[in-house]
């Protein structure tokens, strides 16, 4: 690497510097737009004591669900999970830590973490369980509680174009929690479909600027469909 | 007759206006896209990012890239547009949706709302709707009115973890339409042939009904 060229050229190398008991937030929403490839890179690196913030946690053999059998997860922060067995187990044994953050609060957390606002108030969860702990205040005669904001020692990211310079290009929903996490982490590694040079992509079509990212790295994706619905007559 | 899934979305569907923008929640909600009125324009927002949802893909039409907030593959009607989960929800908790459509285990007769976890059993999580229902002015709530074992759903104080205080203002189940209000549920309509005495019987908060009771009307 040199200068702004941010592309490895392996694995190994793209996760190189994560150890045990950091925190990594992780793009994709269920199993669209995940970074395949670097789970399995952390998995086969052993990783352990992880605090995860993903929305999800994939399922038994596909995504961040391919960390639980040797517990390299200690703790996920989510809005949906349990899509797998394996999950459920360890949430009801108390092996695994579950924090159930609401998706968009998720989002606004990744989002502020990587824009430097330490914390916001908002009125999702006001009233609930999730709101256990928190301040809370009144705005215009409105009520809100205060949810911190959220940075990672790494951030995993999938992107369909990348140029050398690590500005991305993120593909219809596959774009999701991808941007957010890019912004949040100290080192933001991200994996595409495609590496182009710098100038290839339209400055104007630059979904995140390459600020963000510290390597990038190309890929080959499954891309397992979790709901695989079909038109049959009509209707959506 | 208590009302089918079907009917439930098309009475919702009654409720759409031409230009909505319009979010619908996992199970019933979703069927609600299929009885959009002839000639009425109206986007569906999905939360993982996709505004101007359209119908399941054919089989060539599969993208592993495209898929709704319940995680089906789907495609995108003409004028849709992607975008991050953050903007996505800043559309929601900006009360930029003029319809949000989504199941709950109960109501009560303040506006509260318990649709994301039983006690006791796996929690799986509340996705994005504590965001919806926090966000949201026009919130429609589908469920059956009272449990299998003729327990009402429709409370004084919910009695299951909240997904959002005071949020709820209409109701629609499968015997009735209620409206929340001064911390009473009212009788707006009632389904074709179910009388209101059932429906008084299998509401456990305050109704309040005046007048005359209509049935709900379908094509």
């Amino acid at each position: 690497m040199a200068g702004f060229d941010k592309v490895v050229s392996s694995y190994e190398e793209a996760m190189a510097g994560l150890s045990d008991n950091m925190t990594v937030l992780a793009g994709g929403f269920g199993l669209c737009g995940i970074p395949e490839n670097l789970i399995n890179e952390i998995k086969r690196k052993g990783t352990k004591g992880l605090t995860l913030v993903s929305n999800n946690c994939g399922v038994d053999d596909f995504g961040l669900g391919i960390l639980l059998p040797k517990r390299q997860i200690k703790k996920i922060i989510a809005s949906y999970v349990g899509e797998n067995a394996e999950f459920e187990r360890q949430m009801m044994s108390g092996e695994l830590e579950v924090e159930l953050t609401p998706q968009g609060t998720l989002a606004e957390k990744m989002r502020a973490g990587g824009a430097g606002i330490p914390a916001f108030f908002t009125a999702t969860g006001y009233g609930t369980p999730v709101a256990i702990g928190k301040e809370e205040r009144q705005f215009k005669g409105r009520d809100y509680i205060l949810e911190e904001s959220i940075v990672g020692d790494f951030a995993i990211v999938k992107a369909w174009k990348a140029d050398r310079f690590g500005n991305l290009i993120f593909r219809k929903t596959a774009r999701n929690f991808n941007p957010l996490a890019a912004t949040a982490g100290k080192i933001t590694v991200v994996e595409v479909e495609e590496i182009v040079e710098p100038g290839e992509l339209a400055p104007d079509q630059i979904h995140t600027a390459g600020i963000y990212v510290d390597r990038v790295i190309q890929g080959t994706f499954e891309k397992r469909i979790e709901q695989r619905t079909v038109r049959t007559t009509k209707g959506a | 007759m208590a009302l089918t899934r079907e009917q439930i979305a098309q009475r919702v569907a009654q409720e759409l206006q031409d230009g909505y923008y319009v979010n619908l929640g996992i199970g019933i909600p979703t069927l609600v896209a299929n009885y959009v009125p002839e000639g009425m324009e109206v986007m569906l927002q999905s939360e993982n990012g996709l505004l101007g949802m359209g119908q399941f893909p054919t089989e060539d039409e599969i993208d592993a890239d495209l898929i709704n907030a319940g995680k089906q593959t789907v495609t995108m009607a003409t004028g849709a547009s992607v975008f991050d989960s953050a903007e996505s929800f800043a559309m929601i908790r900006g009360g930029h949706v003029d319809l949000t459509v989504l199941g709950a285990f109960e109501v009560d007769v303040n506006g509260n709302i318990a649709s994301y976890m039983i006690p006791g059993k796996l929690i799986k999580g509340m996705g994005g709707a504590m965001d919806l229902v926090a966000g949201a002015d026009n919130i429609i709530v589908t469920m059956t009115h009272a449990s299998k074992h003729g327990v009402s759903k429709l409370l004084s104080n919910c009695t299951l973890p909240l997904t959002g205080k005071g949020c709820i203002k209409k109701v629609l189940t499968d015997l009735a339409f209620i409206e929340i209000k001064d911390g009473k549920f009212y009788l707006l309509e009632r389904a074709p042939g179910v009388s209101v005495e059932e429906i008084v019987k299998l509401t456990t908060g305050e109704l309040v009904v005046t007048g005359d009771i209509k049935e709900m009307k379908f094509e």
